[in-house]
């Protein structure tokens, strides 16, 4: 028999070693392989993924507002991090029709003149990072006044043009030495490391899960559950939807400035509206409503996409060879049938509404009571 | 500055949104579903006829267009969406974004990915013809009249037979319809079956415009036609129609006043001012929430 502290020590345990082996495991991909290699890009675009999925999950899968306006977040802080983080000295070949733009200085350039080069440029990147985060958080906060007020499916168009009037925006000539207009931006610095990605994607992950298990976060399932109950249970819906689309747009900004250091380059016109659907499916394939599969599925997917299944794309794969079938495309095409299966027959998704620590639910019976007493 | 001509493409335009939008409008008025994959049936439509013109003679060609559409249309209604009956409906929207997700995966396969040029155009309808002294296709021309031609049909047919009883049923109330002994499986169908059938056609009308399709071309004037049936209020078709022109004309004079990058900004910005300020359209019934 398990009392309830042996069970939640157990639990503890548990998501600790997993934390520990993966940590470990990056560590040691980083002192052996050189960054170019496809693990390690794997891992970094993982992680990218894995704090976009996690941010919309606390939207669609814990509040239950449909919101499609996740692209156009990742824009604003991709754009963000780049526009803040670019050295003064490459300014002028990134804005070269724009002068250098309007922005002359660089936080990780400021960082590295305070606490030296190689501390004060990672710190000053994770500041830069936060601050992606903090302009999509404030910008949602602007949008949200009005949208939120609608209801399901008109939430769910209505972000998403948000999302392509951000898109259209940035693309603008007007706001060039802002932006660059419809030029890539580049030349910003990044991390060579897979851990310095997977700390900050277990940092979010982290405060996410802290954030659904607090008084908040079971305000947020209620309403999920249903809306009018909620409110007539006391919870300001207002407030609490407000709240849970600022911190999710938060997320979605530091995970669209880590796509931008992952990518390299950034432009206004690759965040279309295919990457918010290819996330959202991402949450859904993972289970609507579990930070687990949110995480997991980010990870097997891309290392599927981007590495796993390279060999049906390019006519040889587990050993048959079939140029007239395998070719470019193919491999997109049995992703999204697999895609389609898991949303037709396994609606509840690998993990259903789970978490890791669930693993070590002995008896159930017992396991629901600490859920109720907590 | 002359706006004529781009008054004239503004119809035409808006005429061609409003046969994706009926398509949008229809669907959305029965399952309560924003049917996402509607743009990539229609982007499909397109890739067909390009496909069938260059090899076949025009009147097989556009036959089999109308035919291959129709069942697509009917297909993904049967596979995707009629086993999520008795789902939630957030369900049946990520379905729907699957199954449009599946149909550009499976287009970028079969295409090879490369937009496909529209080179054999149909004749007679592509003629260049002069209207209030602006040189302008015939197409121009044609599509504002077929347009309103079709949907006086559709409604006609909506009012008067068996079937348009049926969905005017399953549209005021799913449940009780089916209680009334309507099929409403064969309702859904024919309806995404006249979907497919208007995005059909506006696909031929408007790619014989473009110098060619590619995999995302449907996703412009999708989201454009589908903004056109909430404006109109969605689920009703003189409301799409009305919508439709709209803003296929708002668009057109943007860009005639030179600011061409926003219009379709312009299409979204009208969007989120709409729903705050009337989230039901110009035409839509209101709804009561009950718990």
């Amino acid at each position: 028999m398990l009392t309830d502290k042996q069970l939640r020590r157990k639990q503890f345990i548990l998501v600790l070693a997993v934390c520990l082996v993966v940590l470990a495991g990056a560590i040691i991909l980083d002192a052996t392989l050189p960054s170019y290699h496809i693990i390690i890009k794997v891992i970094k675009k993982g992680a990218v993924y894995a704090t976009v999925a996690v941010s919309m999950n606390l939207l669609n899968g814990f509040t239950g507002l449909f919101s499609l306006g996740q692209a156009g977040f990742m824009l604003l802080g991709a754009y963000t991090y780049a526009i803040f983080s670019i050295p003064v000295a490459q300014r002028a070949g990134v804005y070269m029709y724009y002068d250098g733009g309007i922005v002359q200085f660089s936080i990780p350039e400021f960082f590295a003149g305070i606490f030296g080069e190689s501390f004060g440029t990672g710190f000053g990147m994770i500041v830069t990072l936060i601050l992606a985060g903090v302009i999509a958080g404030l910008i949602a906060l602007l949008i949200g006044l009005p949208v939120l007020r609608l209801k399901s499916d008109y939430l769910a168009i209505a972000t998403l043009g948000f999302a392509e009037i951000v898109r259209a925006l940035f693309q603008w000539a007007k706001l060039g030495p802002l932006t660059n207009g419809s030029n890539l931006l580049r030349a910003y610095p990044d991390f060579k490391h897979c851990t310095a990605y997977i700390l900050i994607t277990a940092a979010v992950v982290a405060i996410m899960f802290l954030l659904v298990n607090s008084s908040y976060g079971r305000a947020f399932k209620a309403i999920r559950d249903d809306e009018v109950a909620a409110e007539a249970m006391g919870i300001n819906l207002a407030k609490h939807k407000r709240l849970s689309f600022v911190i999710s747009s938060f997320f979605a900004g530091v995970g669209g400035g880590m796509l931008a250091m992952y990518m390299g380059t950034v432009q206004a016109l690759s965040f279309k509206s295919a990457m918010t659907y290819e996330i959202l499916l991402l949450v859904v394939i993972g289970g609507i409503g579990s930070l687990t599969g949110s995480v997991f599925t980010s990870f097997v997917y891309v290392a599927a996409v981007e590495w796993l299944l390279r060999g049906l794309d390019s006519g040889k794969f587990l050993g048959i060879s079939a140029p007239g079938i395998f070719k470019n495309g193919f491999r997109m095409a049995i992703v999204s049938i697999l895609i389609m299966v898991v949303v037709l027959f396994f609606s509840k998704g690998i993990f259903g509404d789970k978490e890791l620590h669930d693993l070590v639910k002995k008896q159930p019976k017992k396991a629901k009571e600490v859920k109720k007493n907590a | 500055m002359n706006l004529v001509p781009f008054l004239i493409s503004g119809v035409s335009i808006g005429g061609q949104y409003a046969l994706i939008a009926v398509g949008y409008t229809l669907v959305y008025g029965i399952l309560r579903l924003i049917n996402f994959a509607h743009s990539d049936v229609f982007m499909v439509a397109g890739l067909v006829m390009v496909y069938m013109t260059t090899s076949l003679p025009m009147q097989y060609a556009l036959p089999i267009v109308v035919v291959a559409t129709v069942a697509l249309g009917f297909i993904i209604e049967r596979v995707a969406y009629k086993p999520l009956r008795t789902a939630p409906r957030m369900s049946l929207m990520i379905s729907a974004i699957g199954v449009s997700y599946l149909i550009q995966n499976l287009a970028y396969y079969l295409t090879g990915g490369l937009a496909k040029p529209v080179t054999n155009l149909i004749p007679w309808i592509s003629d260049t013809i002069t209207i209030f002294g602006q040189v302008t296709k015939r197409v121009t021309v044609i599509t504002p009249i077929l347009t309103v031609l079709i949907v006086i049909g559709l409604v006609a047919l909506i009012k008067n037979t068996k079937i348009g009883l049926g969905m005017r049923a399953a549209a005021r109330d799913f449940e009780a319809a089916q209680l009334m002994g309507i099929k409403i499986n064969g309702v859904i169908s024919f309806t995404f079956i006249v979907g497919s059938f208007l995005a059909s056609i506006g696909a031929m009308l408007y790619f014989t415009n473009f110098p060619s399709v590619a995999i995302g071309s449907g996703g412009m004037p999708g989201l454009n036609a589908f903004v056109a049936a909430v404006f109109g209020g969605i689920g009703s078709i003189p409301g799409a129609v009305v919508g439709a022109f709209i803003i296929g004309i708002c668009q057109e004079l943007i860009k005639g006043l030179g600011a061409s990058a926003f219009s379709d900004a312009f299409t979204f910005v009208l969007l989120i001012i709409i729903l705050c300020v009337k989230p039901t359209g110009l035409f839509g019934e209101k709804t009561i929430d009950k718990v």
